[in-house]
């Protein structure tokens, strides 16, 4: 797909081990261009997250390693840098669930965002200034404790927030997570929006595959910790398997019990 | 006229007592705040900060250095051993359990309380040493008004006047600053805190010493009371029943919890002693501690336990 020297993360064959013996992704490579959105699918415990923190370093403090292979952020081995070297080299995680700081308010949430930076107090409120254009809904509750705000504005929250990092890849995990559906639409807008206008690269990790690959550019689907199956968001809709399993458009009749044993044989081959 | 005098000095006096529970209170509140650790520790480090200083101004007195060059050596001296302590306990005990239960948590500090206590007796000894940096004469106010007026401690009224200064300067320190308003995301969430690039060992080492100047504080106060000796750690004690009331994520919860706990006790002492036999100061805050679990859990000014519905 891309060349080398254009390849803002590149991940080559990762083992992680959870507790010294829960072997959790099984040989995982992935790329994600410069200014490119990748998405990465799967169900529930298929090991997205786990990638993600394995990228951002954050397995360390769930006792969660990375055994083998290679991680490379912007041509740098991330193992050796802790999560906020990585913050600070511009490779932020928006995690799972949310997680915007409950007690406090909006804007100071979207303000620690800004806790590596060193370049001063104007720059960070011009920043934070251009956080609330992409999200004007942010800047009428700035006043508001974040834990009282509906999910759709944590969400935006804690994007702003990473925003404030300056990020050149941002680890988007599960942003669609228990929201509905025009607040998910409207989230992976601006994450295009953002992607366009600001440049900056998104891995997303998403269960909702049919919007992931609407906006992403190129997606990997992972199962029970390995890949199985890569490619152009386009190419990838447009397959059947793709369809029948993680879309849910099943060719032309639909599926009766009679079918289930094609079913597991087809799901033992991706396997 | 009498008992009307007798009732303000009673009152006076236990929320004077109050503000210096309040002085051990903020140790605790400041380390729960921030990493939701409960500090057993924090007795044995106001008794360690206490010991480093009388010992360093027993010395530097002796030695001819002019008593006020001998405080302020000797607060600088106290100050870098709270400063070594909150590395190693960050270093060494907090650091490596990041993510681990809260109770395993508390039980580690229970653990470096007893190395604490060991270490610091074995350097410093383990004596009453006088501390003597605060008056402790008393003034007799309102004459006038009632017959032999109001007896007020010097002490506790420094005491007080140091407690403001360290609430004000706190508060300030956690909604104004960069610093601050980090140590208050960790609170909320360690991982969240750690994924926008916070980094908590730093976090957590900024508490600890925190605590440790507060400790520091403290024993200025109590030394000059008690005397600095092994006792002031059962000040922990103390402070049990003023965070549960005031709350214990609430840095003003901790003065107002320590004000209705002193002033409580001394005049359930006054007026309902002699009913039902003295000795009650050293329960009823304990008792009026359980009343508040049973209403308020989180204390009258803990963090309100955000629930979406």
């Amino acid at each position: 797909m891309t060349t080398e020297a254009t390849l803002v993360l590149s991940v080559n064959n990762i083992e992680v081990v959870y507790d010294h013996v829960i072997l959790v992704l099984k040989g995982v490579s992935l790329e994600v261009p410069q200014g490119g959105i990748v998405a990465l699918l799967g169900a529930n415990g298929a090991g997205k997250t786990t990638t993600l923190k394995a990228v951002s370093n954050l397995l360390h403090a769930e006792r969660g390693a990375v055994t083998k292979g290679s991680i490379l952020f912007d041509g740098v081995e991330v193992k050796s840098l802790s999560p906020n070297d990585l913050v600070r080299r511009g490779c932020i995680q928006v995690m799972e669930g949310r997680r915007a700081f409950a007690h406090l308010t909006v804007e100071e949430n979207i303000l620690t965002g800004a806790f590596t930076r060193r370049d001063g107090k104007s720059a960070i409120a011009q920043d934070l200034e251009r956080v609330y254009a992409y999200f004007p809904r942010l800047k009428e509750r700035r006043g508001s404790t974040a834990g009282y705000t509906s999910g759709g504005e944590q969400q935006m929250c804690v994007i702003g927030r990473a925003l404030m990092s300056r990020p050149k890849m941002i680890l988007l995990d599960e942003p669609s997570m228990g929201l509905a559906p025009q607040v998910v639409e409207e989230i992976f807008e601006i994450v295009r929006d953002l992607n366009i206008k600001e440049g900056v690269s998104f891995l997303l990790a998403e269960q909702n595959t049919n919007m992931a690959l609407r906006y992403a550019s190129h997606g990997y689907i992972l199962e029970n910790g390995r890949v199985v199956m890569d490619g152009e968001a386009r190419a990838l809709t447009a397959n059947e398997d793709v369809k029948e399993f993680y879309l849910g458009v099943a060719g032309d009749k639909r599926k009766s019990y009679r079918d289930v044993k094609h079913y597991k044989r087809r799901k033992r081959w991706l396997a | 006229m009498i008992a009307f005098g007798q009732f303000l000095e009673v009152l006076i006096g236990g929320l004077m007592s109050g503000v210096l529970y309040s002085l051990v209170a903020l140790g605790f509140v400041l380390i729960f705040k921030a990493s939701g650790v409960f500090n057993y520790a924090q007795g044995a480090m106001v008794l360690l900060a206490g010991l480093a200083l009388v010992r360093a101004l027993d010395l530097l007195v002796a030695n001819g250095f002019p008593l006020w060059v001998a405080v302020v050596l000797g607060i600088g001296f106290a100050a870098v051993i709270m400063a070594a302590t909150a590395w190693l306990i960050e270093r060494f005990v907090v650091g490596p359990l990041v993510n681990q239960d809260a109770l395993t948590l508390f039980m580690s500090t229970i653990g470096v309380t007893f190395v604490i206590e060991g270490v610091a007796e074995m350097i410093f000894g383990s004596d009453v040493y006088p501390l003597q940096l605060f008056p402790t004469d008393a003034w007799f106010l309102f004459e006038g008004l009632f017959p032999g007026g109001i007896l007020v401690n010097k002490l506790d009224v420094w005491g007080a006047l140091i407690a403001g200064i360290l609430v004000a300067g706190l508060a300030l320190f956690f909604q104004r600053t960069k610093t601050g308003r980090a140590l208050r995301a960790v609170a909320d969430d360690h991982l969240a805190a750690h994924s926008v690039g916070i980094p908590i060992s730093w976090i957590w080492f900024v508490v600890w010493l925190a605590a440790g100047l507060v400790a520091l504080v403290a024993a200025t106060v109590w030394g000059t009371k008690l005397g600095v000796q092994f006792s002031i750690t059962f000040l922990a004690l103390k402070a049990l029943p003023v965070l549960i009331i005031g709350g214990l994520t609430s840095i003003p919860g901790a003065i107002v919890g320590g004000l209705i706990v002193g002033a409580g006790e001394k005049i359930a002492e006054v007026y309902l002693g002699p009913s039902i036999g003295g000795g009650i100061e050293y329960w009823f805050a304990y008792v009026l501690a359980l009343a508040v679990l049973l209403v308020r859990p989180q204390g009258l000014f803990g963090e309100r336990i955000i629930e979406r519905i």
